[in-house]
């Protein structure tokens, strides 16, 4: 708990330090390659039939997702403190990468937690993040997945606190990491406002982000939070189907409790042990949300929906087809829902999707489930 | 007063020192754990700690976790370890301390669940990932069912907290031992007498040792640093190496003698 009042102390003294934010500013610029471009996909518009559609290009973004523009703030907030160490946990490898990125940047040690079942799927980035000079931890306990090696980083870092700074990659686990994640990745949302208002002369009807832990969809959303006449989608992992009950879709079936030092919805069973989810995508594959979705979704803000497996896989063929635009499996369900949603819109009407990162990380799952020339409606 | 106070007050006229066992509900089964607390308790154990078993215990190391593991997988429940508490209390006059995480305390309800542990003889209540900021959720609750809050510090807490998590509850304040996790551990960190002392300054409640507590030779002098010692992971270890065996509860049996004995 003391480490956690000392975080979000050096946070806030941090954010008043001009010195900080202009060196975050410029690594993000220089270093991270923003601001992401907006893209108009014209032929998915077309092949949806109703609104125009946008995306958020964070899959241009340096290490090839969203998570960059975290694992820079807090890099340099390690790095403030004092640390020597830097941990981190990571389901889809796309944060622990962005982790050892900056950890190799800034010279800082780096291990990363990470389920030995993710391992497994995400094979290409455990290459890269030992290329980085991480250490990749394999975590055997559980569902071997995102939730446990978060279980592990906690671990770690209890017990090596004086020395180690823990960098949370989504919006979930105890305050104030929500809140410096939140933070960290709006700038996703604020650079689409702008960008949206050049292109269009107006905000977007709608915008749809894929939800896992909630860091993607919270920093494009939290711009247009005061913006009422914006409509926001999150959209989770419905896995093998909402009924299944093999699936990662914490706000529309899971109930509140307290994981990772947050209280929020939770996949759980009657006895309040936590359940494991499931999804295609390593990184929606959590069975707990950040604690502002839940907010969100409680106020009726954002509107929580979601998209299968099979779904995402369709979302996949459709951008890749169409836009010659490869989505990482988590992006794919963001996807698959704006295509959904537009095509129930009027043509004047916006639909503004976060591709949240590039999808040569799944190749290797890919290869397995799809047909090659097998394009989906 | 509670059985836990009476406890106290009574050991600081003997000059005497409580130890503390802990052992995992349900582990190694739930028909095969009530062996174990009983031993525990014919062995000398002051006070028996339950641990309410959780899916993602992240303040235990591997032995704990472990424990855990085997007892979800038997079919362990909140509601079965309050039954174990139940038949040990039929039996034993020893004080009982519930440990556990919030998340299965909040779902079955925390109000209903103080109440129901109260009935099932329980004395205290210890919930490990729940701060003293956050324990207004559930510190009330127990106090007006009658359990005893245990509050914890650990060593990066610092004076104010200490004075603070004490001032938050009753019975014991539990002293964590290291920065880290439960866990078998060869030796003390450093530092831990001048921690203890410190902790001791500033709490008003008796305080006990825990997490790393493995030999009779580590009771004895955590013993002379505090008012009670808790051994964990060694007792779960036995529990783990005997499983559902019939020699196991005697294993247990002789080696909290052999701590209690060491504490004298």
């Amino acid at each position: 708990m003391t480490a956690l009042i000392d975080l979000e102390k050096a946070y806030r003294d941090a954010l008043r330090d001009r010195g900080f934010r202009r060196e975050l500013a410029g690594l993000l610029r220089e270093y991270a390659g923003r601001p992401t471009p907006l893209t108009f996909a014209g032929r998915l518009t077309e092949k949806a039939g109703g609104a125009k559609l946008y995306l958020k290009r964070e899959d241009l973004a340096h290490t090839g997702s969203h998570k960059i523009n975290n694992t820079l703030g807090q890099g340099l907030l390690a790095r403030r403190m004092g640390k020597r160490r830097i941990i981190a946990e990571t389901g889809a490898g796309q944060h622990g990468v962005a982790t050892a990125t900056v950890c190799a940047k800034m010279g800082i040690a780096c291990d990363v937690y990470m389920g030995s079942e993710d391992m497994r799927r995400q094979e290409l980035n455990v290459f890269r993040m030992r290329l980085l000079g991480a250490k990749v931890i394999p975590v055997e306990s559980g569902s071997r997945t995102l939730k446990d090696a978060m279980n592990a980083a906690l671990r770690d870092w209890v017990t090596n606190v004086r020395t180690t700074y823990y960098l949370i990659g989504s919006t979930a686990g105890p305050h104030p990491y929500p809140m410096i994640v939140r933070d960290f990745q709006s700038v996703i949302g604020r650079e689409a406002r702008k960008q949206f208002r050049e292109a269009e002369g107006r905000l977007p009807t709608a915008i749809v982000a894929c939800v896992g832990g909630g860091s993607n969809s919270l920093g494009i959303f939290h711009p247009f939070l005061g913006r009422k006449e914006v409509r926001l989608y999150g959209v989770e992992a419905a896995g093998l189907g909402l009924s299944s009950g093999r699936h990662g879709a914490t706000l529309s079936k899971g109930e509140v409790g307290v994981l990772h030092g947050s209280k929020s919805y939770v996949l759980q069973d009657r006895d309040g042990q936590i359940r494991e989810a499931h999804s295609i995508s390593a990184g929606l594959d959590y069975p707990g949300v950040g604690p502002e979705h839940a907010f969100l979704k409680s106020t009726g803000r954002a509107a929580y929906v979601s998209v299968t497996d099979r779904q995402a896989l369709a979302g996949f063929d459709l951008l890749t087809r169409y836009e010659g635009i490869l989505p990482a499996l988590e992006s794919s369900h963001a996807v698959a829902f704006g295509v959904r949603l537009a095509r129930k819109m009027k043509r004047s009407e916006t639909v503004l999707v976060n591709l949240s990162g590039r999808g040569d990380k799944d190749i290797a799952i890919l290869s397995g489930k799809t047909g090659a020339g097998h394009v989906p409606d | 007063m509670s059985r836990i106070e009476d406890l106290f007050s009574g050991l600081r006229r003997s000059g005497g020192k409580a130890l503390v066992v802990y052992l995992t509900a349900g582990d190694p089964a739930p028909d095969r754990s009530l062996a174990y607390i009983f031993a525990a308790a014919e062995g000398g154990a002051d006070i028996i700690e339950v641990g309410i078993p959780f899916s993602d215990p992240t303040a235990d190391g591997p032995t704990i976790q472990a424990a855990a593991g085997r007892a979800l997988a038997a079919g362990m429940t909140v509601g079965g370890a309050l039954s174990l508490v139940s038949s040990f209390r039929e039996r034993h006059g020893t004080p009982a301390v519930l440990f556990g995480y919030y998340n299965p305390f909040l779902r079955y309800g925390v109000g209903a669940f103080c109440r129901d542990a109260v009935r099932a003889g329980a004395d205290g209540v210890l919930v490990v990932d729940l701060p003293v900021e956050e324990s207004g959720e559930m510190a009330p609750e127990a106090r007006r069912a009658g359990l005893d809050w245990i509050p914890l510090v650990a060593p990066t807490s610092g004076p104010e907290r200490v004075r603070r998590a004490s001032r938050s509850g009753s019975g014991f304040l539990y002293m964590i031992s290291v920065t880290g996790i439960t866990g078998v551990r060869k030796s003390f960190p450093p530092g831990m007498a001048a921690w203890a002392g410190e902790v001791r300054k500033h709490s008003r409640l008796p305080v006990a040792i825990g997490f790393g507590v493995s030999t009779p030779a580590m009771a004895r002098s955590a013993a002379r640093l505090a008012d009670a010692v808790v051994v964990g992971s060694a007792c779960v270890q036995i529990v783990e190496r005997h499983g559902s065996s019939r020699t196991g509860p005697d294993a247990l049996r002789r080696f909290v003698r052999s701590l209690k004995t060491a504490m004298r």
